[in-house]
């Protein structure tokens, strides 16, 4: 038994040494660092509460939690719309479905990057494909990057595009569990398709659209590649994203202490909406 | 009537792979366009040509990038399972004192945005000497919770009569995981490996914040920079320099397509 705990210590001691240096060393500094004014060249100068009132008076800081929700209020809708669509069209009998699958899956594995420099082509006005096809049908080309009212809904739909096959994954594994009973008995009663889908099919996938809800709620405040290669925040700073703009304050500005602020402040953020998302989507269910 | 539903269902199918493929293909087509035919919704170049590639290759190093990015990526996801697998082992199935908290721990750092601690771990880097670094690249993502709690609960699974078996022929804990548990967790191990290597060749955030030195850059990282620096001046350049990231992305993926899906599917990463 000594023998045991010993060998046991010994395995995972790396890790422990980890989590001290990667994980509470970084959550305790961060939180330190929020009372600090520091350029990474002086020496830090303690600045009480200045970090915190920057922050709450700060337009810019605003600015991107206001566009992370304009981003959010088009993309989750569209996101479970889309990913739930699929699903239910991949859930049926079909001929090919692992080809079918793939496909809808294969952003999912390509880089942000990557995606964002596609699709700042594909949106271009003047060249990109998108507009090449709406002339085509003889419609006017949308300067959709540039445009500040197109720009974030653009980035949205992009967004919404590259994660659709990770949620019908998700939402496929969850039509498995409905029972083939419960289907059977509300096909008896005479129900139609779409009541079947109301009253049925929605609230057993509950679990997976609040799971949805919460994951792509957390990727909307991380966004960073796609505003940073795509627009740079502009135009008038609609696609500002709070990432792109504790970046800048860390590594153009070289304010560490406002940076960290803002990281601090963002995980609250995002602490506090999905709290409350779950507690809504709780009670919507209860009525 | 039944017919022309499934006539739909398979049209509206195609559309949407349409949707999702469809702009790969005109991504690899512009590639082999000159300038003047890259706005075309057209697959097939009338003029093909190479240029793009050879400016790509001669104005930025790729092929170093290319290197680094398998260097990295490589290293960070046989850390993660050999040094993972040796963690969760003991987590799963030695007792010694700690173990509790240390599961606790573990769960709780998945919780934590990693907004939250860039800064402090950016500070870090830079206090130990380590921006343009290969080990700035390395060292935050040696061990992975994620990883650590999946291959935990395989081991859970795996009869105890194995180790006592093995400990009553004088085998050590090492060499139960690696030839007893090891190869009976092939599927664990492959979703892990899936999803580590693809997080962190795709990471762009963190490569931007610690490395300036180009002959450092990962691949995501120089493309980003090329690209937005203006190095890349035109569409076909740009994209050509993004085949190198997703050429062996999408090669791999056609041969292990199921267990990407799996893989990432299960982990919650999101190139």
């Amino acid at each position: 038994m000594r023998a045991e705990a010993r060998s046991g210590s010994l395995m995972v001691a790396p890790y422990a040494v980890f989590l001290l240096v990667f994980a509470a060393y970084p959550i305790v500094f961060a939180l330190v660092l929020v009372f600090l004014q520091w350029d990474l060249v002086t020496t830090p100068a303690f600045a009480g509460m200045d970090n915190v009132r920057l922050l709450a008076n700060d337009g810019r800081f605003w600015r991107a939690v206001v566009n992370t929700f304009v981003f959010l209020s088009i993309h989750l809708p569209l996101q479970i719309a889309t990913a739930l669509a699929l699903a239910l069209a991949l859930n049926r009998p079909l001929a090919f479905r692992s080809f079918w699958r793939a496909a809808f899956f294969l952003p999912v594995v390509i880089s942000g990057a990557v995606v964002a420099i596609l699709w700042s082509n594909l949106y271009a006005t003047d060249v990109g494909l998108i507009n090449g096809l709406l002339v085509r049908m003889g419609l006017n080309p949308v300067p959709w990057l540039t445009d500040p009212n197109t720009a974030m809904p653009a980035i949205a739909a992009m967004v919404t595009w590259k994660n659709v096959g990770f949620y019908v994954i998700i939402y496929l594994a969850g039509l498995q569990y409905i029972p083939r009973s419960c289907r059977e008995a509300i096909e008896i009663e005479g129900a139609t398709t779409w009541q079947r889908f109301r009253h049925l099919t929605l609230p057993m996938l509950l679990p997976q659209t609040i799971l949805v809800v919460t994951l792509s709620t957390i990727n909307g405040f991380q966004l960073f590649i796609e505003p940073y290669v795509m627009t740079g925040g502009g135009p008038l700073r609609r696609t500002y994203s709070i990432v792109l703009y504790l970046y800048t304050n860390a590594f153009a500005y070289q304010k560490m202490g406002y940076a960290a602020t803002i990281g601090v402040a963002l995980a609250l953020i995002i602490g506090t909406v999905v709290f409350v998302q779950r507690r809504v989507i709780g009670k919507a269910e209860a009525l | 009537m039944k017919v022309l539903r499934r006539i739909a269902l398979y049209g509206a199918l195609t559309l949407a792979a349409l949707t999702f493929i469809y702009p790969f293909l005109w991504m690899a087509s512009a590639t082999f366009k000159p300038l003047t035919e890259v706005g075309t919704i057209a697959l097939f170049p009338d003029n093909p040509t190479l240029d793009n590639y050879r400016t790509m290759w001669a104005r930025a190093p790729f092929g170093r990038a290319l290197l680094n990015s398998i260097m990295v990526a490589g290293t960070i996801t046989l850390s993660v399972l050999v040094f993972g697998s040796i963690t969760a082992y003991a987590m799963a199935r030695l007792r010694f004192r700690g173990r509790p908290l240390l599961n606790a721990v573990t769960m709780g750092v998945l919780l934590v945005p990693g907004q939250l601690t860039l800064i402090p771990m950016y500070t870090l880097i830079v206090q130990a000497g380590l921006i343009d670094s290969y080990a700035a690249l390395i060292l935050p993502y040696l061990f992975n919770a994620t990883a650590i709690l999946m291959m935990r609960q395989f081991f859970l699974q795996i009869p105890q009569s194995l180790i006592d078996s093995a400990r009553m022929d004088g085998m050590g804990e090492m060499r139960i995981l690696f030839s007893i548990f090891w190869p009976l967790s092939k599927p664990v191990l492959s979703i892990v490996a899936i999803f580590t290597f693809m997080g962190s060749w795709n990471e762009v955030l963190w490569p931007l914040l610690v490395v300036r030195e180009q002959q450092l850059m990962t691949l995501p990282q120089l493309l980003t920079v090329f690209s937005l620096g203006g190095g890349a001046g035109s569409i076909g350049v740009s994209l050509a320099s993004a085949m190198v990231l997703v050429i062996p992305v999408v090669i791999a993926y056609a041969v292990l397509q199921r267990h990407f899906i799996e893989s990432m599917a299960s982990s919650g990463v999101k190139g």
